[in-house]
């Protein structure tokens, strides 16, 4: 008799509890607008939140082509995350008329961006201090989103946090080996501008560089007055795909020529930048490395 | 168990609004485009649409230098600049013997020339275009009634003003014989070309806009024969391509917009194959029949 007492109170506190169960541990269903806003989300939100990137990794957000599939996502989610400062372009829109009538958090929010002419920079997360911020925006809102799960996602956020100040220490040394007026970069990228104010790394990005079209004689000339003139140390390009022309500029220029920079997306897993820490860690690496070469010779 | 009808091909704009938005917009863009793009072809300037996304620019980074982020402000700049480069070129083919399509090439170039410059000085990290331009998924209220409104306008000057269009469209060389009015005419086709575009742009992104006006045009000429007929098959085939173009990228998860303009393309490539006037397949029967008789 006591043991079918035991069995009923076990049975009926397991119907109590069984129901909150799948309640509570039903993944939150998150967009975010592109790889690098993604992976954040899901160091922070872990289980409790399934995270879809609607720009994939390796991909550019300038050519991106939306499915249906993706604005059905959108329509469904519980929580969309985008950078804000005019990232996303018509993505904006996207949102918008897909249906989705919840929150739309800006990960940027609260930061005061620099300025690039007329407008702000929005590559924010290229700062591990702004990270840190776009780390309490998303906590914020997946607590708000799922407070039974805020202990939990919480802890995750203050560890995530830890190891995003542990990366800014390490890349703070890392440049420190280099005296602070030969940290002079030309890059053709221009999201940069952040992780230049956080180091005292000035980035020179060269005019006359289309970005469309093959490197002309005129532009590597460009390039090489442009190194010269501003004492530049080291040279990331992304758009010259002829190997001749930049073993031509580092030779007339003395500058180290470095490896891929990522600015705005992940890349494919296993790569080496297939994560936000990996990415900033990757991209600290070859600045650091391209300049401590100079230094060198 | 195998899909019906009715999933197929009414329960995606059931369901989902941004489905029905699109579709909207894509009716409103081919009623609007499709006779512009035929009268564009009948004219021997069917690149004109690619000029117009590259003359855009310097009207929208100055729209965007006065007033900022403004999608209205990017839009009138873009809209200006555009209708500049088309006047321009137009005159020049007027006054002088260069024909329309080199006029064009100039203007838009030096247009393209200068956007790029004063986005390289007054410019934003941000891709002005990128925020200008919209795509065929992201239409939001303002952007369909722009679309509507500028294809209600277009089938309206069309109709009132259709004899002389077409008179200009099949013979350029009558407008430099002629006077004024005729002339002025030939702005206000100009103007609605460019009008269709940058709203266009602006709505669904460069891609479907000139995609969406060219490419029935240049199909329908191997169907049909008179300017209005041209006109009605262009419309027909840019409709067909955008319902199906949107059911065919929901139900296999295509992008949206290259599956609309690859269906307007697959077209295209049945009427040259198979089409009733000199496509490849009537040529070889028109030759037959010749050896035999």
């Amino acid at each position: 008799m006591r043991s079918f007492v035991t069995l009923v109170v076990a049975l009926v506190l397991l119907g109590i509890a069984l129901p909150l169960r799948a309640q509570t541990t039903r993944p939150l269903q998150v967009v975010a607008s592109f790889s690098i806003l993604a992976d954040m989300l899901r160091e922070v939100a872990g289980d409790a939140a399934q995270v879809h990137s609607l720009v994939g990794a390796n991909a550019d957000a300038h050519v991106f082509e939306p499915t249906p599939a993706d604005a059905q996502r959108l329509a469904k989610a519980d929580l969309v995350v985008v950078n804000g400062l005019h990232f996303e372009g018509w993505i904006d829109r996207l949102v918008r008329s897909s249906g989705y009538r919840g929150p739309v958090i800006e990960a940027s929010r609260g930061i005061e961006p620099r300025r690039a002419g007329r407008a702000a920079d929005p590559h924010a997360w290229q700062s591990l201090a702004h990270a840190q911020r776009y780390v309490e925006n998303m906590r914020a809102a997946l607590v708000a989103a799922a407070p039974a799960q805020a202990a939990a996602i919480n802890a995750r956020a203050a560890a995530y946090r830890e190891r995003i100040v542990a990366l800014d220490a390490s890349a703070r040394a890392a440049f420190e080996a280099v005296p602070r007026e030969q940290r002079r970069v030309v890059s053709t990228h221009d999201a940069f501008g952040y992780l230049g104010d956080a180091y005292g790394i000035t980035f020179i990005s060269p005019r006359a560089w289309n970005t469309d079209s093959e490197a002309s004689a005129a532009a590597v000339a460009s390039v090489i007055r442009q190194v010269r003139q501003h004492q530049a140390r080291a040279l990331f390009v992304e758009n010259i795909t002829d190997r001749r022309s930049i073993e031509r500029i580092a030779q007339e220029t003395g500058a180290h020529v470095g490896g891929t920079l990522y600015s705005d997306a992940l890349s494919q897993p296993g790569a080496g930048a297939d994560t936000y820490l990996r990415l900033y860690a990757h991209n600290v690496k070859s600045i650091a490395a391209a300049l401590q070469a100079v230094a060198a010779r | 168990m195998s899909m019906d009808l009715y999933e197929i091909f009414l329960q995606p704009f059931v369901e989902f609004g941004f489905m029905r938005r699109a579709l909207v917009a894509c009716v409103a863009l081919a009623l609007g485009s499709a006779p512009m793009g035929t009268l564009l072809v009948l004219r021997r300037m069917s690149l004109m649409g690619d000029a117009m996304a590259h003359a855009v620019l310097p009207g929208a980074a100055i729209g965007f230098a006065l007033a900022g982020f403004s999608l209205p402000a990017m839009g009138a700049g873009g809209l200006a600049a555009a209708l500049l480069v088309a006047v321009l070129a137009g005159w020049v083919a007027q006054v002088t013997t260069q024909r329309e399509d080199a006029s064009f090439a100039a203007f838009y170039l030096i247009a393209l020339a200068a956007g790029v410059l004063i986005v390289s000085t007054h410019g934003s990290p941000v891709d002005l275009m990128h925020v200008l331009f919209g795509s065929i998924l992201a239409v939001d209220d303002t952007a369909l009634v722009t679309v509507a409104g500028v294809a209600s306008v277009t089938l309206l000057v069309v109709a009132a003003a259709y004899r002389p269009l077409l008179v200009a469209s099949v013979d350029p060389g009558f407008l430099r014989s002629v006077g004024g009015r005729e002339r002025a005419l030939h702005f206000v086709f100009l103007a609605l070309v460019v009008l269709n575009l940058v709203a266009g742009f602006q709505a669904l992104g460069t891609l479907m806009a000139v995609g969406l006006m060219m490419l029935p045009a240049t199909a329908a000429r191997f169907w049909a024969r008179e300017v209005w007929s041209l006109a009605a098959t262009a419309t027909g085939i840019a409709l067909f391509s955008g319902a199906g173009g949107l059911l065919l990228s929901y139900h296999l998860q295509l992008p949206s917009g290259p599956a609309i303009v690859l269906l307007a393309g697959a077209a295209y490539l049945v009427s040259l194959a198979a089409g009733r006037h000199d496509s490849l397949l009537a040529r070889r029967t028109a030759l037959h029949a010749h050896r035999v008789a």
